[in-house]
């Protein structure tokens, strides 16, 4: 994965900032029952910084730092350079700076692209062509006399208008806006959100929670046929660890936090919670809960509904949470699975708590070779039999290999350029496997030093029945950066005619290779019945191992010139997949949710009884649909 | 099913091309010899007979067949796998390229003595090429005749297309050389009458489902289950076409291609032997001597044969928005499970579906026509005349869409006399007046043998007649809807209706589709000027009523047949039978009748038409089938099918008629 951190001098600025945070939490932990401390808050005072604000990698002005139109950080892009060759700018990740001279060919040769022929996006956000807001004065005056932030600006109401579905960024980058929040506001507290919703209610305003942004459902998107005014309620300000609790292992913190902030405070502490999604740059918290999200170390930390051990929500209903944390019980169904996936439906996740664990003393990365991709899933699946799979195992198809390895930075030396091509005739050569058939599981190990290696050997030798070769730390490390720079990847596609996206879905054993054959062999065949000039990049890999099953994430991209209207194609084929999914025994999702975009099959997959008794709990949580995301049901 | 039907497919033109040509310019030596090296499915690797042996052998259902198997029998477990292994070695293949190589050189040598030409439509064979690389191909042939299947190899070893694995009846394989020929060329056995034995089920539709699956060959297999004695399309059987549908219905392959082929002859080698069988003489048992003896079957002209291969069905084309395949996402693929209605549904309907394309993809031979005419002027006419009618068939059938082999250029005395001198076992041609030609020999002894041996005459040339009334029956049922004294004109649909129910185990009907196949009769019969149709009225032309006769006639045999049954059965004491007494009863009394000419048609006495008035019985419950043991029994509910038979003869008006069960 890509380090994020940039230096010791900030290292050391946090260290000391740690120091105070924990003081500070040491005092409220001696003082007063920790319960209590999370309802203090300082907003309630008056609109100034919280003062014990711990440094948020992502600003309340998104736009100071992210893209408008685009993934991520603003400084961070891929782009062709005056020779042609591959460039990923900023400072941000291991590729930053790096020169990548086999993007180029990998790109036009994989889409029948050309770098003569761009599609740029439109320069700038064009605020004139976003529909002013429709407040509701009333609230707007009572929210004014809480004290709590809040904003109509154009801007920030454009940002929290989307996710990254393709056809949110297409949009974007044609510079067509659709439906957008008509004001943000920004809880510091879970008692600012009690607040809002109470006024919500009271003035009968649609509220959308808003975390990291990063939905690729259309969670996020406005229902345009919602005629009250909607408010996004972003948490990011409700980012701080309100205690650790060393003796459970567990830790408190507000929801709005994201992913790698939330990760650095811990580490400050010797701990982390080990989720550890792709998204987790920007994702937060509570957005986690709200979807049910799944890390990629899950193998050792579990997913968020293993790693949560008690969930606050405030609901038009009231405030929802459990009275003790008991690591498990038996009291009727679990409240927090009414939570955890209700997608924004019912109320905004405030507090959670979570477990935490001490940092692993040891990491390694690995990778191995196979000679086919059946090969792979049929060492994954004897992995997750003997119920020894790494923090982390994934396999790439032949298709994803070779994208990987059209990231491969310019070598520095010779000589390593030298080891390549040896490596690369010992497999092709030697061992007969076909360079086009081959693939590639990567590999991570976590826990103390004689532990990984011992288990490096087992799970290596597993691989080694199926005709797997371990070919590296390097590959393995760079197959999990590549789930890191994918996203910015498809900005630098759109720039020359290619959209896609990804998608997942999770799936039996027994059916993992036929569901892959099948919706790759879809989604080339649909493209071509869609009118797809050039044959598309449909590939997948097995991302997560389960006793019972694997999760399997699919990239599909394609170059769209000669189409009129290429999201519409798109979404047609993305929607024939889903079906091919469904028909092979996948579900419809294994962590991105549902969102609106597969709101249509949600019918059939919990059945209509399943559907109808989450629609009473909608109904008695918010029977005025405060909560008007219209997601999920 | 619907709208599987009413999609169009694409009509044979003229691109026939004879096999035979270069065979009989070049060394049939150097052909069987030369490089062989077919693209199979996906590059699929070759597979051997062991190695599939034992894919099916230790698959997941197979082992848990076995164990349910053991545990019903109390039969060891072991037991039961050496059973199932045993039953395997019968039944499994062992395609071997010598063999074919060998078959390859024999069937040339053979081919060129008994045929003039073997026609393919080399677009199709295209199509098949081009079908085989992308997914797993299903052959589809029609069935007439033992050689419908080395002839499909034949064509395939010569075009460098994969030889196919072919479902065989076990008799074959009984044959002691042939069989192991058969054998290595690619054949596999089935026994007949599997009944409820759950373990050969589970070893057969376990072989076919992973040669489906891993794609190494082709498969082959009649859908129509049998040869067709009558030449006419049998019902489909669903079994097989539901093992082999499966794969892609349990997502194991991404789509399957099926391929009807319309296999036709001009003259079909066992016509003598089919006419016999239909009276009750029992088909000899397929021997090798047998076929040695066939010898002589060498010397004659047989014409040419027509083999037209169909445009690649997509499963996944046809199962799209009929099939929801989620229904197998909760139990495990490889466990034996009950198909669902609507899996069953589809299966029939595809099975259905083929048959009909394999019939609209037969080209037909002059002779057909010419056995039509003649069969509905039984006392034999003059030459003149029937070439006169057999012109005016031609154009009617070319009108109906029919593909005849009759060369635009030579005049029709020539194809008409040619054909009648390739026939000359069943009509003749003295003094410009042409006959049936009874079978040789002393004069009957008896008046029934007088009309066995007449009925023998005219079931054969009924059999021809039978290869072109496919192209009829639709027309046909109208017409007859028409003339029905007591239809009224809203009544004309229910009573079509009427008749597609009680025919639809004489004639394939794909289920569900009454309408297209009524407006598919109506729109033939107003092209040919037949009828008029105004304000949603159909009124016979003054010139049509010739067609519309010569329509009515054609279906006049199937309905003497079924209402003589009908007065059979009704005047029967009132006791159960079996099949082998049903038709025993229906023969004499049959006979009788025609003695005492009161049945004209001698197609009465087929016992394939008998035995399928009994299926449309039990079908539209005239009759209830009563399981004792092994043997059925039947037993007649006399009100009921004098209810259909006053119906049949228009006695009665449609509207009163049973719900249809098509």
């Amino acid at each position: 994965m890509a380090s994020i951190g940039d230096g010791s001098e900030r290292q050391r600025i946090a260290q000391q900032r740690l120091r105070v945070l924990a003081g500070h939490l040491r005092r409220l932990g001696a003082e007063e029952r920790p319960g209590v401390a999370a309802q203090e808050c300082r907003a309630g005072a008056g609109t100034t910084e919280p003062d014990d604000k711990p440094p948020c990698s992502v600003p309340k002005r998104r736009q100071d730092i992210m893209k408008w139109n685009g993934w991520g950080y603003a400084d961070s892009k891929f782009f062709f350079n005056k020779k042609g060759q591959g460039e990923f700018t900023g400072k941000r990740y291991r590729l930053s700076g790096l020169i990548l001279p086999s993007l180029k060919d990998w790109f036009e040769g994989t889409f029948g692209a050309n770098l003569q022929h761009k599609s740029p996006a439109v320069p700038s956000l064009n605020t004139s062509a976003v529909a002013p807001p429709s407040l509701n004065e009333a609230f707007v005056e009572e929210l004014k006399s809480t004290g709590i932030p809040f904003s109509h600006d154009t801007e920030d109401r454009v940002f929290r208008a989307h996710g990254h579905c393709l056809h949110e960024i297409f949009s974007l980058r044609d510079g067509r806006v659709g439906r957008c929040p008509d004001m943000v506001v920004w809880p510091n507290c879970h008692n600012d959100v009690v607040k809002i919703v109470e006024l919500a209610c009271k003035h009968s305003v649609c509220l959308i929670p808003y975390g990291g942004g990063t939905s690729v459902s259309s969670a996020l998107e406005c229902p345009p046929e919602e005629t009250r005014s909607i408010v996004s309620l972003d948490t990011s300000q409700m980012n701080r660890i309100l205690w650790i609790d060393e003796k459970n292992l567990t830790a408190h913190v507000e929801a709005g936090i994201i992913g790698q902030d939330l990760e650095r405070l811990l580490n400050e502490s010797g701990y982390c919670t080990g989720h550890e999604p792709d998204s987790m740059e920007f994702s937060s918290l509570g957005g986690w809960v709200a979807t049910r999200a799944s890390g990629m170390k899950k193998n050792i930390y579990g997913n968020i509904e293993d790693l949560v051990v008690h969930i606050k929500m405030v609901t038009p209903r009231g405030v929802i949470e459990k009275s003790c944390q008991g690591p498990r019980m038996s009291t009727g169904p679990d409240i927090h699975h009414f939570i955890l996936g209700s997608e924004g439906t019912l109320g905004v996740v405030t507090e959670v708590t979570l477990k935490i664990r001490p940092i692993p003393e040891y990491q390694k990365y690995g990778s191995v070779v196979f000679p086919n991709f059946q090969q792979g899933v049929a060492c994954l699946r004897e992995v997750a039999k003997q119920r020894c799979a790494p923090a982390s195992i994934r396999l790439m198809d032949n298709e994803q290999f070779q994208f990987g390895h059209a990231l491969k930075p310019q070598v520095s030396s010779i000589f390593t350029s030298f080891l390549d091509g040896l490596k690369k005739f010992y497999i092709t050569k030697f061992k007969g496997f076909d360079p086009h058939h081959l693939c590639v599981a990567t590999l991570l190990f976590e826990g103390d030093r004689e532990k990984v290696l011992q288990h490096e050997k087992l799970v290596y030798d597993i691989a080694a029945k199926f005709g797997g070769l371990a070919a590296g730390e390097d590959n393995g490390q760079r197959g999990y950066m590549l789930t890191f720079v994918i996203a910015y990847l498809r900005d630098l596609g759109m720039e020359y005619y290619v959209i896609g996206e990804s998608f997942e879905t999770s799936v039996p054993w027994d059916r993992v290779l036929d569901l892959c054959r099948n919706v790759k062999e879809r989604i080339v065949r649909e493209c071509k019945e869609k009118g797809v000039q050039f044959p598309p990049l449909s590939t997948c890999r097995v991302t997560q191992t389960y006793d019972a099953g694997a999760c399997v994430y699919f990239y599909f991209a394609f170059n769209y010139r000669g189409l009129s209207d290429p999201v519409h194609v798109y979404e047609q084929v993305e929607h024939a997949a889903r079906e091919e999914i469904l028909a092979n025994g996948g579900s419809l999702s294994h962590h991105h949710g549902v969102g609106k975009l597969r709101k249509e099959w949600m019918q059939e997959t919990i059945s209509s009884v399943g559907l109808g008794m989450l629609k009473s709990v909608k109904d008695y949580l918010d029977p005025n649909n405060i909560f008007g995301n219209r997601n999920l049901l | 099913m619907e709208e599987l039907y009413s999609r169009r497919y694409i009509s044979y033109p003229d691109g026939f091309w004879d096999i035979l040509e270069e065979r009989r310019r070049t060394s049939d030596l150097s052909h069987a010899l030369r490089t062989f090296n077919p693209q199979p499915y996906k590059g699929a690797p070759p597979c051997s007979s062991s190695e599939l042996n034992r894919a099916v052998l230790e698959s997941q259902f197979l082992r848990h067949v076995v164990k349910e198997v053991s545990a019903e029998s109390g039969e060891p477990v072991e037991v039961v796998r050496d059973e199932a292994s045993g039953l395997l070695e019968e039944m499994s293949q062992n395609l071997q390229l010598t063999f074919i190589r060998l078959l390859g050189f024999s069937l040339s040598k053979v081919f060129k003595r008994l045929f003039q030409k073997i026609l393919i439509n080399e677009e199709g064979l295209n199509r098949l090429q081009q079908a085989i690389p992308e997914h797993p191909v299903i052959l589809m042939p029609n069935h007439r005749s033992y050689i419908d299947f080395l002839v499909l190899s034949y064509i395939m070893f010569t075009y460098d297309l994969p030889i196919p694995v072919i479902a065989a009846g076990i008799p074959l394989m009984s044959m002691k050389l042939i069989g192991e020929i058969f054998r290595r060329s690619g054949a596999f056995f089935i026994r007949r009458a599997i009944g409820d034995d759950k373990l050969y089920w589970a070893l057969l539709s376990e072989y076919v489902r992973t040669i489906v699956r891993i794609g190494f060959a082709p498969v082959e297999f009649f859908v129509e289950g049998l040869r067709s004695r009558t030449l006419k399309s049998l019902p489909p059987k669903l079994g097989m076409m539901h093992m082999v549908l499966e794969p892609f219905l349990k997502g194991e392959v991404y789509d399957i291609s099926l391929v009807p082929i319309s296999i036709s002859y001009d003259r079909v080698l066992e016509e003598s032997l089919l006419a016999h069988e239909l009276l009750g003489v029992p088909k000899p048992k397929e021997t090798t001597r047998g076929l040695l003896k066939a010898r002589k079957i060498l010397e004659d002209d047989y014409g040419s044969m027509h083999v037209c291969f169909g445009e690649p069905l997509s499963v996944r084309g046809l199962a799209k928005g009929t099939v929801n395949r989620w229904q197998y996402n909760l139990v495990p693929r490889d466990l034996p499970a009950k198909p669902s209605e609507e899996t069953l549904g589809f299966v029939s309907g595809v099975a259905h579906l083929v048959v009909r394309l394999q019939e609209k993809g037969m080209v037909l031979s002059p002779w057909s026509l010419i056995a039509t005419v003649l069969l509905q002027n039984p006392l034999g006419m003059d030459l003149d005349a029937l070439i006169q009618r057999t012109c005016w068939l031609r154009e009617l059938v070319e009108g109906f869409g029919a593909v005849l082999h009759w060369t635009g250029q030579v005049p029709a005395c020539e194809v008409v006399l040619s054909s009648l001198s390739r026939h000359h076992s069943v009509v003749r041609c003295e003094k410009g007046r042409v006959t049936l030609v009874e079978e040789a020999g002393a004069s009957p002894a008896t008046p029934e043998e007088g009309v066995f041996r007449r009925a023998a005459a005219v079931l054969m040339c009924a059999s021809y007649r039978n290869q072109a009334l496919h192209v009829f029956v639709r027309p046909a049922l109208v017409a007859t809807a028409i003339t029905s004294p007591t239809v009224t004109d809203e009544d004309i649909f229910a009573h079509f209706q009427f008749l597609q129910d009680v025919f639809s185990n004489e004639f394939i009907f794909i289920p569900g589709t009454s309408h297209q196949d009524f407006e598919e009769g109506c729109s033939s019969l107003r092209k040919c000027g037949a009828v008029q149709v105004c304000d949603q009225q159909i009124r016979v032309t003054e010139e049509g009523k010739d067609t519309i006769f010569f329509l009515t006639a054609v279906l006049e045999p199937f309905i003497q047949t079924y209402q003589m049954v009908f007065r059979h059965l009704t005047n029967e004491p009132d006791q159960p039978f079996t099949e082998r007494q049903y038709i025993t009863g229906v023969r004499s009394s049959t006979l009788k009748r025609i003695l005492s000419g009161d049945v004209q048609s001698f197609e009465a006495l087929s016992s394939d038409v008998q035995k399928n008035v009994l299926s449309g019985l039990v079908r539209m419950g005239g009759v209830t089938k009563l399981k004792k043991g092994v043997r059925s029994e039947f037993r007649v509910d006399k009100t009921t099918i004098g209810r259909i038979a006053d119906k049949l003869a228009g006695k009665m008006p449609p509207h009163l008629t049973i719900q249809s069960r098509l």
